[in-house]
C-alpha cells in the first residue's frame, strides 16, 4: 500500500488522476475503521489533511464556500451562526474525539442514507463542488446521492467544498438514536423556513436508500405557512406536512429499527421541527 | 515507510510502518508506549484518546502517516496533577483500563472549561466507554479535579 501525501490542491488532485483507485483520508473516522477491520484493502491512501485549502471556509458573493476538510468541530465553533441546521446536526455526531476529526467532506465521502450532514445540506438546497485535474463542476446535494453509500464521485474526483446560501429564516434538525450521543441515526430530519424567500426545505436521514427531500411537503408547507401575518401553524397543515414527510420516506426494517417505526418517528420529528422553527421566527 | 514526530515532547522515529496501520498501533507496538489502551479500534470506546496538535482524537482511527510531522501527547505526556489525583481519590478507577483515555478527554475538558456543569461533563466524555465503574465515580472524578 502505497501512502500519498499531497501538499497543496493540485498536487492532491494530480494524484487522484494519476491512483484513481487510491482512497482519500480526511479525518479518518471512516477509512480507519474499515483498515482496521481488513473491510477495505485499497493500493493507496491520499491523505488530504495537508491539503491547507480543505480546511477554509469564506464567502464568496452570497454564498458560503466551506472547505471539505473542516471538521465539525469547528463547523460548531465557527459556523454555528451561519449555518444552525448544520451545526445542530454536527453536534449529534459521534463523540468529541470523532467530531475533532472527522468532516463533511468525509460524510458525503461515505455516502451514507444516515449521515448526519446530508439532511441540513439537503434542506439548505447546498451544492457540492467536486473537482478533477480535469476541471471544477457543482452538483445540488439532492442530485448528489444515487444509492447506498453511492454518490455521483467520480474516479479521479476529490470533493472540494459545499456551498450554501445561509438562510434568513429559522433552521432545524432532529435525529432519534438509541441514545442521546454516539449513535448512527434511525432516523432524522433536517427543516429550513426561509423567511425572505417563502421556502420550504426538508431533509430525511436514514429512511431510504439515499438521504432525501420531500419535495411534495415542501411546496405544500411553503404555500400553507402565513409568511407576511406568521401566524401559528393550524394543526391540520402541521398534520399534513408530518404526512407528506413520512410518505416521501421509503425506509427498511433492520437492526436499529423497523420502516413503521421510521416513518411515524418521521413524522413526530417533521412536527416538532416545524414547531421549533416556526416558533422560532415568530 | 518511516514516521517521524514529536511524541510528549520528544522527537520519535517508527520504521517500517506499514501504511494502512493506525498511530495508536505505532504508539503502543513500535514506540513502547503502552498507556493509550487498544479496545475497540474503531473509535467507540476512546481508551486510545491522545492529543494530535492540541486536539483529542481517537488514535486508532489516525493513519500513522497522517501523524508525520505533528505533535503528538499521550497519556504518559500529562504531567501528574488534579486530573489522575482526583481521579484516584473518586476511586474513578477500577481495572484502570479506560483510565488513560479519560484523562485525557478531561485535562482536555478542564483546559477549556474549568467550571463544567454535568451535561458539559457528559458530552465531554460521551466519547469514554467504561465497563466497571458504572460512570458515578468518574463524574465525580470530574467535578472534583474542577473544584
Ligand atoms: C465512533 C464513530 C461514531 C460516528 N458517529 C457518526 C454519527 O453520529 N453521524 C455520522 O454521520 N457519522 C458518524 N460516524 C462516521 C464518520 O465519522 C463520518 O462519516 C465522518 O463525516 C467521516 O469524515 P472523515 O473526515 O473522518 O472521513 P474519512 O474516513 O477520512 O473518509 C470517508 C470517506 O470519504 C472519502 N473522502 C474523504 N474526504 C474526501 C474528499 N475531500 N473528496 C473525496 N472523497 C473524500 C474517503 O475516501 C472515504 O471513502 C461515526 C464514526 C465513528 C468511528
Ligand atoms: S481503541 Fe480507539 S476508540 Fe476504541
Ligand atoms: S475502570 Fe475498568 S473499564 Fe473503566
Amino acid at each position: 500500500m502505497d501512502f500519498l501525501r499531497p501538499s497543496t490542491w493540485e498536487e492532491a488532485l494530480a494524484a487522484k488522476a494519476a491512483h484513481p483507485e487510491a482512497v482519500p483520508i480526511a479525518g479518518g473516522t471512516d477509512v480507519m475503521v474499515e483498515l482496521n477491520f481488513d473491510r477495505r484493502r485499497p493500493p493507496a491512501l491520499i491523505d488530504l489533511t495537508r491539503v491547507a485549502a480543505l480546511g477554509e471556509w469564506g464567502t464568496d458573493g452570497d454564498e458560503l464556500r466551506v472547505g471539505a476538510g473542516v471538521p465539525y468541530r469547528r463547523i460548531i465553533e465557527e459556523l454555528g451562526d451561519a449555518l444552525p441546521g448544520l451545526a445542530m446536526a454536527s453536534r449529534t455526531v459521534g463523540s468529541p474525539q470523532i467530531r475533532n476529526r472527522g468532516t463533511v467532506g468525509g460524510n458525503l465521502g461515505s455516502a451514507s442514507p444516515a449521515g448526519d450532514a446530508h439532511p441540513p445540506l439537503l434542506a439548505a438546497g447546498a451544492e457540492i463542488e467536486l473537482a478533477s485535474v480535469r476541471g471544477t463542476r457543482r452538483v445540488p446535494a439532492k442530485e448528489f446521492f444515487v444509492g447506498p453509500k453511492r454518490s455521483v464521485l467520480a474516479p479521479d474526483e476529490l470533493i472540494a467544498a459545499f456551498r450554501v446560501r445561509p438562510t434568513a429564516g429559522a433552521e432545524q434538525f432532529a435525529k432519534i438514536g438509541t441514545r442521546n450521543a454516539m449513535v448512527i441515526a434511525v432516523c432524522s430530519f433536517a427543516l429550513v423556513l426561509d423567511g425572505a424567500a417563502r421556502r420550504v426545505g426538508t431533509g430525511i436521514g436514514s429512511a431510504a436508500p439515499t438521504p432525501l427531500r420531500a419535495t411534495a411537503a415542501e411546496e405544500f408547507l411553503a404555500a400553507e405557512l402565513d409568511w407576511e401575518s406568521r401566524a401559528p401553524v393550524p394543526v391540520a397543515v402541521a398534520a399534513e406536512f408530518a404526512r407528506l414527510v413520512a410518505a416521501a420516506a421509503t425506509p427498511i426494517d433492520d437492526v436499529r429499527g423497523t420502516a413503521a417505526y421510521r416513518r411515524h418517528a418521521l413524522s413526530v420529528l417533521a412536527r416538532r421541527t416545524l414547531t421549533w422553527a416556526w416558533g422560532g421566527m415568530r | 515507510m518511516r514516521v517521524n514526530c514529536t511524541i510528549n515532547g520528544e522527537k520519535r522515529q517508527a520504521d517500517d510502518v506499514w501504511p494502512g496501520e493506525s498511530l495508536l498501533y505505532v504508539l503502543r507496538e513500535r514506540l513502547g508506549l503502552p498507556g493509550s489502551k487498544n479496545a475497540c479500534e474503531q473509535g467507540e470506546c476512546g481508551s486510545c484518546t491522545v492529543y494530535l496538535d492540541g486536539t483529542p482524537v481517537c488514535s486508532c482511527l489516525v493513519a500513522a502517516g497522517q501523524a508525520e510531522g505533528r505533535d503528538v501527547v499521550t497519556v504518559e505526556g500529562l504531567e501528574f496533577g488534579r486530573v489522575q489525583e482526583a481521579f484516584l481519590s473518586a476511586g474513578a478507577v477500577q481495572c484502570g483500563f479506560c483510565t488513560p483515555g479519560l484523562v485525557v478527554a478531561v485535562h482536555d475538558l478542564l483546559a477549556r472549561n474549568d467550571k463544567p456543569s454535568d451535561p458539559d461533563i457528559r458530552e465531554a466524555l460521551a466519547g469514554n466507554l467504561c465497563r466497571c465503574t458504572g460512570y458515578e465515580k468518574i463524574l465525580d472524578a470530574v467535578r472534583l479535579a474542577a473544584r
